[in-house]
């Protein structure tokens, strides 16, 4: 794909149309099944956005973020469309342009190799002294000391292994960086940092997407926000809404996420996301929903509504 | 009854830096205490070191004056950021609380754990649902203090918001110590009352 192509600051670098997800999975015995964990999902964004998804554990963020580059494992089949920068990607080009072209920030330290130096696997193969310098920079910057190159994953704690992925993707020159939960681990100032230093990369053209449990701190640097439940979209809105509150907000579980927060109330709404297995006909929400009607268990498709996105027929 | 930390300091081997020096502190039980500080201090250390999990290179945990009893259920249970590490993958759920003896009506109710659960794999259940058995098996009848060590980091904050609002009513419950380590400073608001600084402790 041809990078240099000059793009419309509105076209989307990422558009992801009904994305689903399921995987092949063996029951008991050799009794198989298609187990779906991502349904009709769309997602997309532009140059110079961040992006923040938030929503329940295992509601398919991560997932999301293995489909776009290419990691998904083998028992895993998908439908829908993926585009980037206007053109189809195939898993071809996933396989080219991950780690240069687009970088992920993974959610677990895990994913670090644990039988190298920190050094070194930040800096790739073969860096340049650009590179090098750059690392030093990003090091610097998350206050990583200069010894922590020559660590191994395992002398390092919680929230220096995040600093070091998240330093990773810093330098990579991505265009699109999908990063998964980059700020558990890390206190309040490192966390903002790391926030920051991906404000400065969207304002400098790239796009981002940011996935996380940290909503309250994702709001406040992000431009739009999705809320995920159970593989799908519920809601797409402006950070604004979400910065001021329900009354602002469209989709009943988003406020419901809104009045969870420590700061907010620290209130939860009863019962659980429904097991991918056992999800009930029409909205996935709607068994915990105080507005559910009979019309809730049709399909319910995203509308829109003040200037966002809802899957919601009650929503106003 | 009094959970301490005594001057306690703590490296891997002679060869790697202190990761804790003289480091004191001490929970009654009933309080509910929360410990911040940076990235990297040795707050998941320190928690280790006071559920016996670790041994000290100088100093004592002690529990009304004794050390820890190496025999029999510890009083102090630990309870880890990622639930999926913590359980055994191959177990059925119903499994995992059966061997940790808390396979019982009620504890199930108290935490909010579905019966329909029982019968799934860690795999097939979201973090928050695997959390709510990793905070059962540590209610034990013998159990006195908890130490959960970001424990509600890698869940949603709606799913947050109602496993410690159960954890809360146990502790109340059975007059419990809770010694968490958070970076979210609203959440250490809500739930405890007292907030210890490593910063102000750890003089490495």
């Amino acid at each position: 794909m041809d990078s240099m192509r000059i793009m419309n600051s509105d076209q989307p670098i990422l558009e992801v149309k009904d994305l689903s997800v399921s995987f092949h999975m063996y029951d008991e015995g050799l009794e198989q099944y298609d187990l779906q964990v991502i349904s009709n999902l769309s997602i997309d964004v532009k140059p110079g956005e961040i992006v923040a998804i938030a929503g329940s554990s295992g509601s398919g963020k991560s997932l999301l973020a293995h489909a776009v580059m290419g990691l998904l494992p083998e028992n895993a089949s998908t439908t829908g469309t993926m585009l980037y920068k206007g053109k189809p990607l195939t898993e071809k080009d996933k396989e080219k342009l991950r780690g240069k072209e687009m970088a992920l920030v993974p959610q677990s330290v895990a994913y670090l190799d644990p039988s190298m130096k920190i050094g070194s696997q930040v800096l790739g193969e073969k860096p340049d002294e650009n590179r090098k310098k750059a690392q030093k920079k990003a090091f610097a910057r998350f206050h990583l000391d200069e010894k922590t190159e020559h660590l191994y994953p395992f002398q390092l704690s919680g929230g220096m292994a995040r600093r070091v992925l998240v330093s990773k993707a810093v330098i990579s020159g991505a265009e699109l960086i999908i990063a998964d939960e980059p700020t558990p681990g890390l206190d309040l100032e490192m966390a903002l940092e790391a926030l920051r230093c991906f404000r400065e990369m969207a304002d400098e053209g790239k796009a981002i997407i940011l996935i996380t449990h940290d909503i309250d701190l994702a709001f406040n640097f992000a431009d739009r926000v999705a809320v995920f439940y159970a593989g799908t979209t519920v809601e797409i809105a402006p950070s604004a809404d979400f910065v001021k509150g329900p009354e602002a907000l469209r989709h009943p579980y988003s406020k419901a996420l809104w009045r969870a927060l420590p700061q907010n109330g620290f209130r939860p709404i009863p019962g659980f996301q429904p097991y991918a297995r056992a999800l009930p006909k029409g909205c996935l929400f709607a068994p915990r929903c105080p507005h559910k009607t009979e019309e809730c268990e049709q399909t319910i498709p995203m509308q829109e509504l003040r200037g966002g996105t809802v899957r919601c027929i009650h929503a106003t | 009854m009094l959970l301490e930390a005594k001057n306690i300091s703590f490296r891997y081997n002679e060869r790697t830096p202190w990761i804790l020096q003289n480091v004191n502190i001490s929970i009654e039980k009933g309080e509910r205490v929360g410990l911040v500080g940076p990235s990297g201090y040795g707050k998941s250390t320190l928690l280790k070191l006071m559920a016996g999990y670790l041994k000290p290179a100088s100093g004592e945990i002690l529990l009304d004056g004794q050390s820890l009893p190496e025999k029999g259920v510890c009083p102090v249970q630990l309870i880890y950021q990622h639930p999926e590490k913590a359980i055994n993958p191959r177990w059925k759920m119903k499994k995992v609380l059966q061997e940790s003896g808390m396979f019982r009506e009620e504890v199930m109710e108290a935490l909010g754990i579905e019966k329909e659960w029982l019968g799934r794999y860690p795999r097939e259940l979201s973090g928050g649902e695997l959390q709510r058995f990793c905070v059962a098996r540590s209610l034990f009848a013998g159990t006195h203090f908890l130490l959960a060590d970001e424990m509600s980091t890698m869940l949603d904050v709606i799913t947050q918001a109602q496993i410690w609002g159960l954890m809360m009513k146990e502790v109340e419950e059975r007059h419990l110590g809770l010694l968490m380590v958070t970076h979210n400073h609203a959440l250490a608001d809500q739930v405890c009352d007292r907030i210890i600084d490593l910063r102000s402790q750890n003089l490495k």
